[in-house]
Order: structure tokens, then C-alpha cells, then sequence
């Protein structure tokens, strides 16, 4: 394995974040959804403990259910007596193959964005004092962090060489208008001093 | 006014409370500290809420949606979305009651159990994970503010640092139309908004199991801790689960507001804070007395 082959240490990192987790609560299983930045959509990254492999790769709709509520809010949550509930079975059963009795989540923040979810199933024992939620919260924390500073890493990696910079204007143009992102005018102001730099 | 010690809202604030989440109090473990009140003396339970049931009073749970079937929730009065027209405009258009997530109608539930006269109002802002909770918020808030609801119950907050302005805005805008807003204190210890504003009232949880029971917090942000540990709540299908967090705290706390305002509804926000200040457990005893001689 070459040292820059991230798809590798991305791999091993959602596959350590997930079995930590798993063992911090002694619980049956963990799995890590990331959200797809273009449709918003969850992906099915690891699962450790109790579950179906090979459901690795799979994705769910935003905004449905627990893992779609913390990843649109920002916020942890547990549900206990989730076993009865039908919605939740089918959940699980789709997600990880196997049907829960409590449900704990939390978001995978980076810098006020979520990019994730880390799902905790039936956790029987903490080794903290604090709130399950607020140490799978904290702990989440630092996974995102790991993800972010692995995310950066590929992005510098990958980027540097636009021979083009037509190709690279004709890109910025595409993607700019429309959209009332706050990072918009930021990009707008980043254009307005390359433009006093050409000027003659 | 001299207190022997540095009083509680003068103190550095602790990282965490053990047991509950972030902003919490384990008041099952640990009695609220105690500290200096004025009391109003005519200002108890039985005289801020006592007979009433939250009726006349209109409330818009700003979540995921609501599940108007359920029967914890009994219908509601409109249902609403924030949705992007052509050009990524976002709107707000009235829709199906529904809520994909669940969220929002466990919320609700909890306001109904404890206010069951009140008007439900759902307006879903938190649509998809790639709309942020940011700008749907924004949009979702301004217009409840300017629908004349009495109050709004926020169980989320977004954490982005550049609607802090607009929010803040916003929430001033809310308390001088006597909309009060009851926002949730986040479950991790990170700064969010809008309930970190004064002009809200708002929540995080303690772990008791009396939907009733609610403390004044000498040491904001967070205001008011209500019960938001395991608390029983309404979910989509018809069903029940338990669920923790500081989101459920708040429409505890709404629903109390509901049935102050349904009894004394000229209250303004600030009264209405005051007197959920001078009826909350910790600043009173049950025949109404101040608890500090």
C-alpha cells in the first residue's frame, strides 16, 4: 500500500471510527452513513458488529428517519423502544440487517456542515459518566475531524494541476450563478481581486 | 443584594453535567443549587396555569413536519414547508401533514400532552440533509414570526456563525410582535443559535420524570431545564418511543407557555418569562413561597 493511496486510510478510518464506537458502548453495532454533497443523499460507508457487509455502498434518501433528522439538524439523538416501531425495523433492516432496540446518532460536523452520520445499535454499557449522546457526540466530533483533515489532504493532492485555466474559468462560471450560497459572494470577491491583478 | 459567594450567573461555566446531555442538570442526582430570588408573591403554578388547558393560543412547531394522524397529536390547524422554487428561491407553501423524519411530531405530541387545547401549526424547515439548517430556518422563521403565531417551538439551531446576525434580527423581531420563541439548547456543548439569544426562552434538559417539573438555570445560556431524558414521545405510524435529548425539553417548556398565555393572554414575553421564572420549581415551593427566607 503506497503512503498517498487515501482511499485506503479513508477505508481504515471509517472502519476504526465504527468499531470504537461499537465497543465504547458495548453495543451490538455501529455504521457510518456519509452524505453525498450533490444529492444530499446517505451513503452507507462501514458497519461493524452486527449487519450485512455487503449493504456497504448503499444509499438512503436525506431527511427520513433518525439518521436523517441528526444529519439535517446537526444534533445527537437517541430513541429507545424502537423495536416495535415499524418504520424503524424496516430502517435497520435496510440499512444493517438487523433490527435495534435503541437507536443512538450523531453528526459527523465539519465546520458547521454536516458530512455524515455515526449510528450507535443497542448499546448496553457506557464507559463514561457522561450522557451516551453527548460522548457519542463528542466522539463524533473527532472522527469528523479525521474525515476533514483526510478530505483536505486528497483535495490538495488532486488539484493542483489545471493546465487550463479557460477550462477552470468556464467551471467557475457554470457553477456560480443561481445559487444564493453564502460562499457565493465570498467567491465573487475572490474574482473581483484576480480581475484587479490582470488589470493593466 | 449581597451574596456571600460569586452568584451562579457570574461564574466561569462547567464543560459539562454528567448524565444529561450537554447544557443539562442531573437534578435526579444533584438538587439545583440554590440562590437569591425577589419573589413576585402572587405569582405561583395555580395562579400562572391552574385550569387552564392551552385553548385560543396558536403554536408553530418549526421541525421535520408533523404526523397530523397520530393520535398524540389530534390534527392540526395548517400545515406548511419551506420549499426552493425556480432560481433556488426559497418559499413558504402549505403541504400534507406528514413528517418523514419523526422529530417534529414527537414535539408536538409533547405540547399536546400538556397543553391539549392548543392550535398546532407545522411548518417543516428541515427538508433534506443538503438544504443546511440554515437558510430553510431563515426563511421558515420570518414567516412564522409574521403569521401572529403566540409561539414558536424550535427543538434545532444551526451552528453556521454567518446567520447569527439575521437570527438574532429575527428574534427581536419575534419578541416585540409577542411571538415567544422556545428554542433547545444543542445536545453537544457548541455554540449555536437562536438559543443562545436572550430574547428566547430557552431549554435544556434535566432527568426527572415529571413533564410539570421545570427549573429556572441561575447560570444560562440555557434558561430553563425541563424534563428531556427517556421522555415518552409521539413517532410516524402511530407509535411511541422514547427519546432523549434537549428537543424534547422545549416543548415541555412551550406547552407550559401555551397554558400561562391561555389563562393570561395579554402576557408579554418578558412577562411570560417572568412568570415562568417565578413558577418554576426551584424558585417557589409547592404553597408558593419563595425557597430562600
Amino acid at each position: 500500500m503506497s503512503p498517498d493511496d487515501f482511499d485506503g486510510t479513508e477505508r481504515r478510518l471509517l472502519q476504526s471510527i465504527v468499531e470504537v464506537a461499537r465497543h465504547m458502548f458495548a453495543a451490538a453495532a455501529s455504521s457510518i452513513f456519509l452524505v453525498d454533497p450533490d444529492t444530499g443523499e446517505l451513503v452507507f460507508e462501514a458497519v461493524s458488529g452486527e449487519g450485512e457487509k455487503e449493504l456497504v455502498g448503499s444509499r438512503f434518501p436525506a431527511g427520513t428517519g433518525i439518521v436523517g433528522w441528526v444529519a439535517a439538524s446537526g444534533q445527537p439523538m437517541v430513541a429507545d423502544d424502537v423495536s416495535t416501531v415499524t418504520q424503524f425495523a424496516q430502517h435497520a433492516a435496510e440499512s444493517t440487517g438487523y433490527v435495534p432496540r435503541t437507536i443512538m446518532a450523531a453528526p459527523l460536523i465539519r465546520f458547521e456542515e454536516c458530512i455524515g452520520v455515526l449510528e450507535v445499535l443497542d448499546p448496553t454499557a457506557s464507559r463514561s459518566d457522561l450522557d451516551d449522546i453527548e460522548l457519542l457526540g463528542l466522539f463524533a466530533m473527532q472522527a469528523a475531524c479525521g474525515l476533514e483533515f483526510l478530505l483536505r489532504v486528497r483535495r490538495s493532492e488532486g488539484r493542483e494541476p489545471d493546465g487550463d485555466p479557460h477550462m477552470l474559468l468556464r467551471r467557475i462560471g457554470e457553477r456560480l450563478p443561481g445559487r444564493a450560497r453564502p460562499s457565493d459572494a465570498t467567491v465573487v470577491r475572490l474574482l473581483a481581486i484576480a480581475d484587479d491583478l490582470l488589470a493593466p | 443584594m449581597t451574596p456571600t459567594s460569586t452568584p451562579p450567573w457570574r461564574r466561569e461555566k462547567r464543560a459539562h453535567f454528567p448524565g444529561v446531555p450537554a447544557w443539562g442538570l442531573a437534578t435526579s442526582r444533584q438538587a439545583p443549587e440554590r440562590f437569591q430570588v425577589s419573589p413576585l408573591a402572587e405569582v405561583t403554578k395555580e395562579w400562572a396555569w391552574g385550569g387552564a388547558d392551552g385553548t385560543g393560543v396558536r403554536v408553530c412547531v418549526v421541525d421535520t413536519g408533523v404526523d397530523a394522524g397520530h393520535p398524540k397529536i389530534g390534527g392540526l390547524e395548517r400545515s406548511f414547508q419551506v420549499v426552493s422554487v425556480d432560481g433556488g428561491k426559497l418559499m413558504v407553501a402549505e403541504c400534507d401533514p406528514v413528517d418523514p423524519a419523526g422529530h417534529g411530531t414527537a414535539c408536538a405530541g409533547v405540547i399536546k400532552s400538556i397543553a391539549p387545547g392548543v392550535a398546532l401549526t407545522s411548518l417543516r424547515v428541515l427538508t433534506d440533509g443538503k438544504t443546511g439548517t440554515g437558510d430553510a430556518l431563515m426563511t421558515g422563521l420570518s414567516w412564522a414570526i409574521d403569521a401572529g403565531f403566540d409561539l414558536v417551538n424550535l427543538s434545532l439551531s444551526t451552528t453556521r456563525s454567518d446567520f447569527r446576525e439575521s437570527l438574532q434580527e429575527l428574534a427581536d423581531r419575534a419578541y416585540f410582535r409577542r411571538c415567544l420563541m422556545v428554542a433547545a439548547a444543542h445536545n453537544m456543548p457548541v455554540l449555536s443559535f437562536p438559543w443562545t439569544f436572550s430574547s428566547v426562552v430557552s431549554v435544556a434538559s434535566h432527568d426527572e420524570a415529571d413533564p410539570m417539573t421545570y427549573y429556572y438555570n441561575p447560570a444560562p445560556p440555557a434558561e430553563f431545564h425541563a424534563r428531556g431524558v427517556k421522555v415518552p414521545v409521539a413517532w410516524p405510524g402511530g407509535r411511541e418511543i422514547r427519546s432523549t435529548g434537549n428537543s424534547f425539553a422545549a416543548p415541555h417548556i412551550t406547552g407550559i407557555c401555551a397554558l400561562i398565555l391561555s389563562k393570561h393572554p395579554w402576557l408579554t414575553p418578558f412577562q411570560l418569562k417572568t412568570v415562568l421564572y417565578l413558577a418554576a420549581d426551584n424558585t417557589t415551593t409547592q404553597n408558593g413561597e419563595g425557597h430562600v427566607p
